[in-house]
């Protein structure tokens, strides 16, 4: 009899999940390096710890699931999800916040589901908006962007890290965080007066975004994924941003570069919008998703209680990605127009 | 009136159940005469999924008694020549879990008909009286035959035989029946042994 | 020129067609036995003609086509008919099936062939007789009796003829070494073809990484006339663009609609090496006994193209090319995108083996587990076809019939393009092949038990006819017993013989 696993076709590709896990871990380097450069290692003891955290936790997941566990360490996905997570945290997070979030994010975000692939939202935001609910004010202490030079150093972390009580931060507002809370000044005023802006956006969080979109273009070009999720996303944010500029006044929204540059914007569009399990599947679909995920992110910045939305954005649009993915499948040959029905 | 309605809470919250429970109540009257349906469409239903052996395995006596026994409660999983596959059928169709097929009924098998061995048979037509679909040809003291292509496989005329001439063979045999199998469930599902 | 247009998906394995040498040819020698299946096409095996022990000519037909769909085997030399019995056949399940053996005396003694100088004397239908009698049918892979093929032209008019030249999964190299050598051939067979059809146009689709074929045929069609407009097409390379829906939109722009036929849209599509034979039947009177089979994979000491004598077992050709057995992993019978392995290497090459592939494990590493679908879409950005894979992957997994009708599974040609780019190994297609043979055998099922319970249903009528005319007859039997007892309404007769018996002896004992 043939053998079953020797069927056609006996050749393959040779793309393999470790190889797109790691080359998403690569491209996240300009922007962590730009975050370790501004605000010191505490982006860098976050991921790994947090990793650490997330490979022990996948492993007895998996144990208790009864399923072999070398598989999924060996192709780097729940690296993937902790790196993400870890970046979107604030640095210097002590022991415990970066547990609670791995937690969410590997067990209650993936596992409960039934593991690789079957998680209907993206584990790295579920991990962060457990977090942003339950402890607002640790995941609203930002970071002072000082430059590697005033920022904590090593042993400073690592305090930060495992005796958050002991620790001392010095804490700045996020752009964004500034725009939401302004109280009649004009965008030109607001950005010469406050000190957390720079030279486009706030200081520090653009060359962030500018690491970021270094790393997503490298992704497009390698093919990890296609341009569509996230160009639609950053389009429609800048539309929407410059729909709601209204000339820089003191009621405006923030200019769409503004936007682009500032918080999660180029890490939500390359990094977590991509991800192909919680997202739409077909072409027209990611689109879509990418499209009405700029525009949330747009509203509930201007709009809405948060600072930031791309985790709120992206958790909405994943509930609705089945129901894009239904009302845009492609035309198979031979049906429709090209091709009577049969 | 209203007056006193409104110094009445219980009162208006009597009245509003009353109310409501008269309206429905009135829709659901009209709805059962108005939408009656008759028979036992569930049966009908039940039936389609049933494989048409009449063979009796379930305890009832052909395919359609069983199918109204299941309407109207009975277990799903006792008929072996539906198999698994039938039981899951009928578990969606009814939206009750699927059960293993009742070992007490019998085992799922390949499909089979009935071959008479034709040196044996002495024409009593006993198999002719037991076959639930006319699928024996033949008459008294004449040869018996099975025809093969309307055979389901039930088994009912082996026992009946005298000189016990019937033999049961698999129908799907050879290369015109061969047919892919799905691959193993894939390693990263497989249960750590 | 026609303006060629790009179909959806597809994939860019790498080609390896240099490895087996194409445009040269070589003769394979007869080997010791041929086994000839009587099946080697789409339809109902052919019926044996001969008996065992007896002595055929090279061409003498062996067994007949049974029915419409099925086509005749011949003998492709002179030889003995060693048995007429079960052996290993190419088969993706392993199984056996009937074939012929015939043991060639070395003689290579032929019938005499009787073909014919100008077809066009004849008509279509005899032509198509002539090809019928052949026993042709697809060479491409599919193996559809050509035939019946042609007789679509009856039903529906013809304007345009397709010849595939395309070739386009890897390391097949045998219809481009058929361009390359006897491009003449096919030209001429392709006549024969739109003649037959009606044709108005011909054209000659070959993929851009076989240019000597493709100038081949361009001289070929300077070099002869033709009342039918030809064109020789190149396009760009992409696998599968040789499938006969994906070519006939990359041709033409259109789509064959879902469950019809390119007939339907007035196309024929032949393969180059069915063009030959319909060439070499009319012309030579020659049946279809011998092909080109490519054989390639580094496992072989002499790849190359080989024209074999239909019948020969494999493994006689693996000898011939130096097959080294120690180094290759498996075996393939067609193509690396949608061949079948091979686990006996006695079974036989037949019509439709255009390839045998012995790669090493480099060449093909054995496929790792398959790890969680992670929905990353590019299977369905690589179907040819526009299909979901993902969906019907699931869809699949849950034997969900419904749905996987109406996410068009009937639709997917099994090209193996979705496997091709799964980054999790999962093998898709091999779900779909399965899922489609479940439903067959679900629809069969279904099909099967409505008419058991119709006769069923008929059964319980009978014997309730039968019961009631038996309770009818009991019942009249009954009626007419007491219609004649209420006859009799004065006496008894009984009581009366009674009366009188004992009037008399009372009368008796009276007198005395």
């Amino acid at each position: 009899m043939a053998l079953l696993r020797v069927t056609s076709p006996h050749g393959h590709g040779q793309q393999s999940t470790s190889q797109v896990m790691s080359q998403v871990l690569l491209a996240t380097l300009p922007g962590v390096a730009a975050l370790t450069w501004f605000f010191g290692p505490g982006t860098l003891i976050n991921i790994i710890f947090g990793g650490l955290m997330a490979l022990a936790m996948e492993y007895v997941a998996l144990a208790i699931r009864g399923r072999d566990p070398r598989p999924y360490l060996k192709d780097y996905s729940v690296l993937v999800t902790s790196t993400l997570l870890c970046i979107a945290l604030p640095p210097y997070s002590s022991w415990w916040l970066l547990t609670v979030g791995m937690f969410s994010a590997v067990i209650l975000g993936k596992h409960l589901f039934g593991g690789l692939g079957y998680n209907p939202f993206n584990p790295a935001m579920v991990g962060y908006v457990v977090l942003l609910i339950s402890f607002p004010l640790q995941m609203s202490t930002w970071a002072a962007p000082v430059g590697w030079s005033g920022a904590p150093g090593l042993g400073e972390a690592l305090t930060a890290l495992l005796q958050p009580a002991t620790y001392d931060a010095i804490t700045l507002a996020t752009p964004l965080d500034v725009l939401k809370h302004n109280q009649g000044l004009l965008l030109d005023d607001l950005y010469r007066e406050s000190a957390s802006f720079g030279q486009w956006a706030g200081l520090g969080w653009e060359w962030v975004n500018l690491g970021f979109l270094l790393g997503g273009g490298w992704l497009l070009y390698r093919r990890v994924f296609t341009w569509h999720a996230p160009l639609a996303m950053l389009a429609t944010l800048g539309l929407a941003a410059a729909v709601g500029f209204d000339d820089g006044s003191s009621q405006s929204g923030g200019s769409p570069l503004f936007h682009w540059l500032s918080g999660a914007s180029m890490f939500g569009a390359f990094f977590i919008i991509t991800d192909p399990v919680s997202s739409a599947t077909s072409l027209r679909g990611k689109l879509i998703f990418g499209a009405l995920a700029g525009l949330l992110v747009y509203l509930i910045r201007v709009a809405g209680n948060y600072p930031d939305a791309i985790a709120f954005a992206v958790l909405i649009m994943n509930f609705a990605a089945p129901l894009i993915d239904q009302y845009t499948q492609p035309q198979t040959y031979g049906h429709g127009d090209r091709g009577e029905k049969s | 009136m209203i007056d006193t309605l409104m110094q009445n809470p219980t009162g208006i919250a009597l009245l509003a159940l009353l109310g409501l429970g008269a309206v429905f109540g009135a829709l659901l009257g009209f709805a059962a005469v108005r939408f009656r349906t008759e028979g036992n469409p569930i049966a009908d239903q039940v039936n389609q999924l049933l494989p048409q052996t009449q063979c009796g395995q379930c305890g009832f006596p052909g395919c359609r008694p069983y199918a109204e026994a299941i309407a109207n409660g009975e277990a799903i999983n006792k008929c072996p020549p539906g198999g698994q596959e039938t039981i899951e059928a009928l578990a969606s169709l009814l939206d009750v879990e699927p059960e293993p097929l009742d070992a007490e009924h019998g085992e799922e098998k390949a499909p089979r008909v009935a071959l008479i061995r034709e040196a044996e048979c002495i024409g009593c037509t006993k198999c002719i009286q037991a076959c639930p679909v006319d699928a024996i040809l033949g008459a008294a003291k004449v040869m018996h035959t099975v025809i093969a292509d309307e055979c389901t496989g039930c088994d009912l005329c082996v026992d009946p035989c005298p000189v016990d001439c019937i033999d049961m063979i698999e129908r799907k045999t050879g290369i015109q029946h061969w047919r892919w199998q799905s691959p193993d469930v894939i390693a990263s599902d497989r249960v750590a042994a | 020129m026609i303006e060629v247009h790009t179909i959806k998906g597809g994939i860019h394995p790498p080609e390896e067609k240099a490895l087996s040498n194409p445009g040269h040819v070589i003769d394979c020698p007869m080997p010791p036995k041929l086994i000839l299946p009587l099946n080697q096409h789409i339809g109902a095996a052919a019926e044996p003609i001969v008996a065992v022990g007896q002595y055929v000519l090279g061409g003498e037909c062996l067994a007949t086509a049974t029915g419409l769909v099925s086509a005749n085997v011949h003998a492709p030399t002179s030889g003995v008919i060693a048995s007429i019995d079960d052996h290993p056949v190419p088969h993706a399940s392993g199984l056996s099936n009937c074939c012929i053996e015939l043991i060639p005396d070395g003689e290579d003694k032929w019938l005499a062939l009787n073909g014919t100088d100008d077809f066009r004397q004849a008509t279509p239908a005899d032509l198509v007789t002539a090809i019928r009698c052949a026993g042709i049918s697809g060479m491409g892979g599919a193996g559809f009796p050509t035939a019946v093929k042609l007789m679509a032209s009856d039903r529906t008019p013809i304007d345009t003829l397709i010849i595939n030249g395309t070739e386009c999964e890897p390391y097949i190299t045998a219809d481009d070494t058929l361009m390359q050598v006897n491009p003449a051939g096919i030209i001429e067979g392709a006549e024969i073809l739109a003649f037959i059809v009606g044709a108005e146009r011909i054209l000659f689709a070959v993929e851009d990484n076989k240019p000597e074929a493709a100038a081949a045929l361009t001289q070929a069609v300077v070099d002869t006339a033709s009342s039918v407009a030809r064109e020789v097409v190149t396009f760009p390379t992409k696998y599968p663009s040789g499938g006969e829906k994906q070519l006939i939109e990359i041709l033409t722009g259109q789509q064959v609609p879902s469950g019809k036929l390119p007939a339907d849209l007035g196309i024929v599509c032949q393969n180059t090496g069915t063009a030959v034979a319909v060439r070499d039947a009319v012309v030579a009177g020659r049946p279809l006994t011998h092909r080109i089979v490519t054989l390639t994979g580094r496992a072989l000491n002499k790849p190359a193209n080989y024209r074999v004598p239909l019948g020969t077992p494999i493994e006689f050709l693996l000898s011939i090319a130096g097959y080294q057995a120690e180094q290759s992993s498996r075996l393939v019978h067609g193509g690396p995108m949608m061949g079948f392995a091979i686990d006996d290497p006695r079974i036989p090459v037949v019509k439709t083996t255009n390839c045998v592939l012995a790669p090493t494990e480099q060449e093909f590493p054995s496929a790792p587990s398959a790890q969680a679908c992670i929905r990353c879409g590019h299977c369905a950005e690589a179907c040819p076809a526009s299909l979901l894979p993902q969906q019907l992957y699931w869809y699949a997994r849950a034997r969900d019939q419904e749905q996987l009708e109406r996410h068009n599974l009937f639709d997917c040609i099994e090209c193996g393009a979705c496997a091709w780019v799964c980054p999790s190994h999962i093998p898709l297609v091999q779900y779909y092949r399965a899922a489609k043979g479940f439903i067959q055998d679900s629809r069969e099922e279904k099909i099967r038990s409505e008419r058991s319970q119709a006769r069923f249903e008929a059964r319980q009528a009978r014997v309730e006819r039968e019961a009631q005319a038996r309770e009818a007859k009991r019942a009249a039997r009954k009626a007419a017993a007491q219609a004649k007892t209420t006859q009799d309404t004065e006496e008894d007769p009984i009581q009366a013989a009674v009366a009188r018996a004992k009037a008399r002896k009372s009368e008796q004992e009276v007198t005395e």
